[in-house]
């Protein structure tokens, strides 16, 4: 039997909401919607309340809470936009601007709910009388990040998400106050430019001002196989003038700490007497007052700023009476295997009143095998090879590209856009004027053409290269022009890791792990199951204990515990049973540390041991 | 010595198979897609992919979905309607797919009303629904469609106690259940076999239905009793025997991979399910079954629930003698497989000179 739902009636009164909660109620809320709009356009209303009708449960919601995402549009009347052809001609000569125009009722931003009760036009032609709105631009749609992107509509989605993800990853200038501030990374590109594709958003945004990238002649080849799988190949007499260069800024900083009983951390050059003291030649570069000097070259494990801590135990009585204060080392260092110049030194006050000193230290990042570039269609690549100009084809006029990229790049993953900001780049740098690149209005491919074709260029951007390398001239044409190309902050130098030797942790005596402590690479399960599958039993051993935590330990032959050697009386011996019989075993330390586990479990592992064979 | 097709297909001494065995499928099963597909008419989900790999393995008793794939006798296999009258015969159909089973609690009677309708569907007379109701004790009066049943006292072996209790009226709960019964009672059909439909295979029909009674389809004379499958494999052991369940094992896990585009050699699944079966019985891959069974303390523990093993094996004063490959990693020593096998031998001296 299927159950009658009651169906609920809405109530005859419109119930008023105030933020979510109930207010009154009116016979008619529509109209009062209406009004309470209309007030809106007439500022007898803040323009940011919205209101939103609900025709279903008869109830009006007027929304002024805060956190509402909140978008302008158009407001269109009987079918008629309200933006006329005079006020744009008004704000043409900048009698109006934004502000006005919301002032006067034309532009109006709606939130989520009242949206609801909109009917929204995207262009100005598709109006009827049922159309509340009008969309100011179709390219709103997308956000900051999306919106900069050139002609996102020749591109499919995902490499759009790729382009907006990497974007945020590219190196510029990401203030322009940079050399006044101390962040912890920071990267500042040497010759920034703006792109020669841009959107509106991007001029809206003010971006030149902040570029992150540069306009490169890119050609669509393939370069020896040195391009194969989105690698590509830079011109690494560019790279020497300059391109993608970026300096990366790192700020170390310490600070004088306070200890309970009134003690206190010493920013000082620290002396021989100090515990832990490193040598001389590590505080070389520091001043009398045990700070760094600008501008001095420092690597390694130099020390920037001479720190003395006091002793972390109260130190027992001297004989003479007299407290000897044994300071600890504990200056603040560059980290192993960087380098660079002190860019600047800051001494401040600590949040909790102490003297701070903050380092920032420069060094030049250039582009270099492994950098990751990328255009902002997502096609990303790392560098693959650096080919000097004369080696790089070159163009009728002698224009050699500055980057190689491989066309395999472009059919699968449809990224149209890009090829059309190659012929867009080329036109404009013919051209002498920047290209529009929005979305949906950017400038056409025939715009393009005609420009090429009046500078005497083939139309579709093809062009006949002549090898570097040999001078014959290339069997097809290709595809040449410029494109914005961002470097990422994906730098192989900051990256590279190698270990034959190093330190250990403590209480496994196995190798540590990550980069920052020169650690080993994980030889984890699944490579261990390869070795089982190949039968490389000799290899396993080599990787799980010699190159590990392989231990040589005493074992009792009689009550098989893990004995030690008495150094007093020179002799081994079993802890447990007393016992002389020992014998050298080598195990993993690891191991060791099982048993002793186990024996905290209330069980006596014993060892037996056999001769070997 | 001739190097023939036969030794070099031959495994080399101290191969590690298993290990091979378990990457060879395990890989693959990687890029297993989440998506599944479906048995043609059977409407019901049956696992595929992923998870049906994982139930064939750990050995369940029986798999969320039983198929039973059922051929006929060349004489009904060759046209659609003969196949489908069989797998008419076959599907069951309970009193409550074709009746309203209604309990008067008042007067203490049942009502089955046959549903025309849903009779004609399923090709079931209200003689049938009759015949199946008979079998109940008690009054029945049939009236048009319907039937009335007034449940007789219960004849239950008497017992000394209850002397009063035997004459007591039906009651209430009692007629409750009943009707659950009269509801679930058979009309037609094998029981445990449900939504027969009717397949084109090669060259002939054959039926495909859910559940997995074998004996009870094969009692029917139009069935192939040679040819009839199942996907459940504990039930193949149980009625065809365990060198059947290992076939069954080796057929589901290939169709699994085949389903899913996957090239896995069939003789890394051979001997998945040799694993599972050498013992006699069919044995999981798991805590359960084949690595619970290791030999070595230190490999138990290596695996899964370390406390449990390794105070049974202090208990027990167990030896761990070193025998497989994780007990030698942990122990630091070479495994004992491929090289780490070999062993120096050397000849006697009579033989090298003869």
């Amino acid at each position: 039997m299927v159950k009658r739902r009651k169906k609920r009636m809405a109530p005859e009164k419109t119930s008023i909401f105030l933020n979510g909660r109930v207010v009154g109620n009116h016979p008619d809320g529509k109209s009062l919607a209406n009004r309470l709009r209309e007030r809106r356009r007439t500022n007898e209303l803040s323009s940011q309340v919205n209101i939103y009708y609900n025709s279903k449960l008869n109830e009006l919601h007027i929304l002024t809470d805060k956190g509402r995402v909140r978008r302008p549009y158009i407001v269109v009347e009987n079918g008629k936009s309200r933006l006329t052809q005079e006020i744009l001609g008004r704000i043409k000569n900048n009698e109006l601007n934004w502000n006005h125009l919301i002032k006067m009722g034309i532009i109006e931003y709606l939130d989520a709910q009242e949206e609801e009760n909109s009917l929204i036009a995207i262009s100005e032609a598709e109006i009827t009388p049922d159309h509340t709105h009008l969309e100011v631009d179709p390219s709103n749609m997308f956000g900051v990040v999306a919106g900069v992107l050139p002609y996102p509509e020749h591109n499919s989605s995902p490499r759009i998400t790729m382009a907006c993800a990497m974007a945020k990853q590219s190196l510029g200038i990401y203030a322009t106050n940079f050399g006044a501030r101390y962040d912890t990374r920071a990267y500042i590109m040497y010759y920034p430019q703006q792109p020669l594709v841009q959107t509106n958003l991007y001029k809206a945004l003010k971006m030149k001002h902040k570029a992150a990238g540069q306009n490169c002649i890119v050609a669509l080849t393939s370069y020896h196989g040195y391009n194969m799988a989105d690698a590509i190949v830079v011109n690494r007499s560019s790279v020497n003038r300059g391109l993608h260069r970026v300096a990366m800024f790192k700020t170390y900083e310490t600070e004088e700490r306070m200890y309970p009983g009134g003690q206190k951390d010493k920013i000082e050059l620290p002396t021989p007497e100090v515990v832990g003291y490193r040598g001389e030649e590590a505080y070389r570069h520091l001043a009398e007052d045990g700070i760094v000097m600008p501008e001095s070259e420092v690597g390694g494990k130099e020390v920037l700023v001479g720190k003395t801590s006091p002793p972390r135990f109260l130190e027992e009585i001297s004989v003479f009476g007299a407290v000897e204060e044994k300071k600890r080392e504990s200056s603040l260092s560059l980290k192993s295997g960087e380098k660079g110049k002190v860019d600047s030194v800051l001494i401040t006050e600590g949040p909790s009143g102490n003297r701070l000193v903050k380092v920032r230290v420069r060094s030049v990042k250039i582009p270099e095998t492994g950098d990751k570039l990328a255009s902002r269609h997502g096609q990303k690549g790392v560098i693959g090879l650096l080919v000097p100009q004369e080696d790089m084809p070159f163009t009728q006029s002698g224009i050699t590209p500055d980057l190689i990229v491989n066309p395999h790049a472009i059919p699968s993953r449809m990224t149209a856009g890009h090829l059309l900001e190659t012929l867009g780049g080329k036109a404009s740098s013919l051209g002498g004027m920047l290209m529009d690149g929005t979305a949906f209005s950017g400038s056409t491919e025939e715009e393009f053409q005609e420009i090429l074709k009046k500078n005497g260029f083939q139309e579709h951007g093809e062009e006949v290269l002549y090898d570097g390398l040999t001078g014959k001239q290339v069997k097809v044409k290709i595809f040449i022009g410029a494109v914005y190309y961002q470097r990422l902050h994906h730098i192989v130098s900051n990256k590279m890791h190698v270990r034959s030797r190093g330190p250990v942790q403590l209480l496994t005596h196995q190798p540590t792990e990550g980069r920052a402590r020169e650690g080993g690479l994980r030889f984890g399960e699944m490579e261990r199951d390869c070795l089982i599958g190949y039968g490389a039993s000799m290899l396993i051993k080599e990787r799980l204990l010699e190159e590990s935590d392989k231990t040589v330990q005493l074992v009792c032959t009689e009550c098989g515990s893990i004995a030690t050697h008495d150094y007093a009386r020179n002799r081994d011996i079993c802890p447990i049973c007393q016992g002389e019989h020992v014998e050298p075993v080598e195990i993993s330390y690891a191991f060791k540390l099982l048993l002793d586990e186990i024996k905290s479990l209330y069980i006596f592992p014993r060892i037996i041991l056999k001769e070997k064979g | 010595m001739k190097s023939n097709k036969k030794q070099s297909v031959k495994i080399p001494a101290f191969e590690a198979v298993g290990v091979v065995c378990a990457q060879s499928i395990g890989e693959p099963g990687t890029q297993m897609t989440m998506r599944t597909f479906h048995f043609a008419g059977v409407a019901e989900h049956v696992p595929t992919g992923l998870p049906r790999l994982i139930e064939i393995v750990d050995a369940k008793k029986e798999p969320k979905k039983s198929i039973i794939d059922i051929y006929l006798k060349s004489s009904y296999a060759r046209s659609r309607p003969e196949a489908e009258k069989i797998a008419k015969e076959l599907a069951s159909i309970f009193v409550s797919d074709v009746a309203d089973v209604e309990d008067d609690l008042e007067t203490l009677t049942i009502k089955v009303t046959f549903n025309e309708k849903d009779g004609k569907g399923q090709g079931v007379t209200f003689a049938m629904v009759k015949k199946a109701i008979e079998s109940f004790t008690g009054e029945i009066k049939t009236d048009g469609n319907s039937i009335t049943i007034k449940p007789a006292k219960e004849v239950k072996t008497p017992k000394k106690s209850d002397k009063e209790k035997k004459e007591k009226k039906m009651t209430a709960k009692a007629v409750r259940k009943l009707s659950q019964k009269i509801k679930d009672a058979l009309v037609r059909g094998v029981r445990g076999i449900y939504k027969a439909v009717v397949i084109k295979g090669n060259e002939e029909y054959f039926i495909r239905a859910g559940g997995f009674n074998v004996l009870g389809a094969c009692e029917n004379s139009a069935v192939d009793s040679k040819r009839i499958y199942t996907n459940n494999i504990k039930e193949i052991e149980r009625i065809y025997g365990i060198e059947a369940a290992r076939n069954a094992i080796v057929r589901e896990i290939k169709e699994v991979m085949d389903m899913q585009k996957l090239f896995v050699d069939i003789r890394h699944i051979m001997l998945i399910a040799d694993a599972m079966t050498y013992a006699g019985s069919l044995k999981s891959i798991g805590r359960h079954g084949l690595s619970g069974e290791k030999v070595g303390v230190l490999g138990r523990a290596a695996f899964e629930e370390t406390i449990k093993h390794l105070i049974n094996a202090s208990a027990f004063s167990e030896e761990e003698k070193l025998i497989g490959v994780t007990e030698n990693i942990i122990v630091g020593q070479t495994v004992p497989v491929g090289t780490g096998k070999i062993k120096l031998v050397m000849k006697a001296k009579n033989r090298v000179q003869k």
